[in-house]
């Protein structure tokens, strides 16, 4: 059958775990609008095309609440982060929407994220010499990727790092497809909720310096604030964000610099090159998870279709990510690229708030790796790298490297 | 080159000040950005076409006349 005629099965498997599935090519480029089947079951419609994708995100009018009862269900065992109470908590449209994006992204400007750096790259180091002290082959999802983004945000909100693991948990079974029971998500969601609750009520008793404390000190909606319930669940938001996320992208990119090692050896020659490589394997990551599913409560037109009013959507970014139409030599990665407007954070309002954070943390991680482990290698061939499966952010399981 | 930028438009993603920090700044009090050259020198012209080119809220515009 050909790709038009079966309704496929979302999300499409990739045989390798740095390289798209075929079929992205062939949807962009015979069946740009295309039905799905997800997890659960219910159908979607699936964009891959740049300007389609785009266009959907950046339109204000829809979000990812998938609540309305004609709405698709992401997998069998509920949606988590796309479809709970906690998720409704924050305001994500009109006016409310945008102050509390502004009150919260104060915190997320550049200048912020740029004195961040000291602090970050003292972290990477310390992370690289206890990896380095165990000796080669290290994990270095273990070791760096995903210990660096949890003390930043931990940081950020006033949380002991400490309790790390246990926020390691919580955000995994709150990004759950398929991995986890119904129950255990519900649990890991209390748990989680009674935390950041008794967490929020000690900066409010003694305040930090840190976004949670200065959320607090806004003071309540009629104030220009927000309620100590949005406090809450802004803070979970911020590190089920904050982490995963993150700690997945420091593997997948330090991974896509060393399959091809010529890569990591220009970047050795020329450092320079630091910030646009970070954008370019960020618009290639070819397994950066479920995509944005929006749900529409007009009609709109994409790409000559008509899609309908109750629509759930799947944009599928990564897959909009290799457009050729867009991007030049769109399957090759280049180090230079410049402007490279890739979807990778998304666009337009609802673009991802800790893009800054992020950015910054991808680059000192680079900066100083190539620094300190100029001959870091991949210590298995790339053929031998996993994905993590069944959640909504895309990750490896492990990293193995030697240097 | 002229620059300018759309508040409103503004999501607050910082890019702009991250590729060319003389040309853009972010408010202190909720992070939208600030232009702090509206007519930049020639030496800025690249990095202000890629910020407008990858602004998430398409919030800058650049015309090529004085």
């Amino acid at each position: 059958m050909s790709l038009d005629e079966q309704v496929l099965s979302y999300p499409i498997p990739s045989d390798a775990a740095l390289e798209p599935p075929a079929e992205w090519a062939e949807l962009r480029n015979k069946c740009p609008v295309a039905h799905v089947k997800l997890p659960s079951g219910d159908q979607a419609t699936l964009l891959t095309r740049y300007e389609d994708v785009k266009r959907v995100l950046a339109d204000p009018r829809f979000t990812r609440q998938l609540n309305a009862p004609d709405a698709a269900r992401l997998s069998a065992e509920g949606d988590g982060v796309f479809n709970s109470e906690m998720a409704q908590i924050i305001p994500d449209g009109g006016e409310e929407h945008q102050h509390w994006r502004r009150l919260v992204g104060k915190w997320f400007t550049a200048k912020r994220m740029a004195a961040l750096r000291p602090s970050m790259e003292e972290i990477a180091e310390q992370l690289i010499d206890d990896m380095v002290k165990c000796g080669a082959p290290g994990d270095l999802k273990a070791g760096l990727g995903f210990p660096l983004p949890v003390y930043v945000i931990c940081d950020m909100l006033g949380v002991p790092a400490a309790d790390r693991e246990r926020f390691s948990y919580w955000s995994d079974a709150l990004l759950n497809l398929t991995r986890y029971s119904r129950a255990e998500m519900e649990a890991a969601q209390g748990e989680f909720f009674q935390y950041m609750a008794d967490h929020v009520a000690a900066r409010r008793a003694e305040a930090g310096d840190d976004v949670l404390s200065e959320l607090i000190a806004a003071g309540g909606p009629e104030e220009g604030g927000l309620t100590d319930i949005q406090i809450l669940v802004t803070g979970m938001a911020l590190l089920v964000a904050g982490h995963e996320t993150t700690a997945n992208m420091i593997g997948k990119m330090v991974s896509m610099l060393l399959a091809d090692r010529s890569r990591w050896e220009r970047l050795l020659a020329d450092p320079s090159l630091i910030r646009t490589a970070v954008e370019e394997t960020l618009r290639l990551d070819a397994n950066s998870g479920f995509g944005l599913p929006r749900y529409l409560r007009d009609e709109i037109e994409v790409g000559g279709t008509v899609l309908p009013r109750g629509t759930t959507v799947v944009c599928s970014m990564a897959a909009a990510n290799r457009d050729e139409s867009v991007f030049e030599g769109a399957e090759e990665m280049d180090l230079r690229r410049s402007p490279n407007a890739h979807l990778a954070f998304g666009v337009g309002a609802h673009s991802c708030l800790g893009q800054a954070l992020a950015r910054t943390e991808l680059q000192v991680v680079l900066e100083v790796l190539l620094r300190k482990l100029p001959s870091l290698e991949l210590a298995v061939p790339v053929e031998e790298l996993e994905r993590v499966e069944g959640l909504a952010v895309g990750g490896l399981r492990t990293v193995p490297v030697r240097w | 080159m002229r620059v300018t930028v759309d508040e409103d438009k503004c999501c607050g993603a910082g890019q702009c000040v991250l590729i060319a920090p003389e040309v853009f700044d972010q408010r202190e009090d909720d992070g939208i950005v600030m232009l702090l050259e509206h007519e930049p020198g020639e030496d800025r012209h690249v990095a202000v076409r890629e910020a407008a080119a990858v602004c998430p809220g398409a919030a800058i515009e650049v015309s090529d006349k004085a």
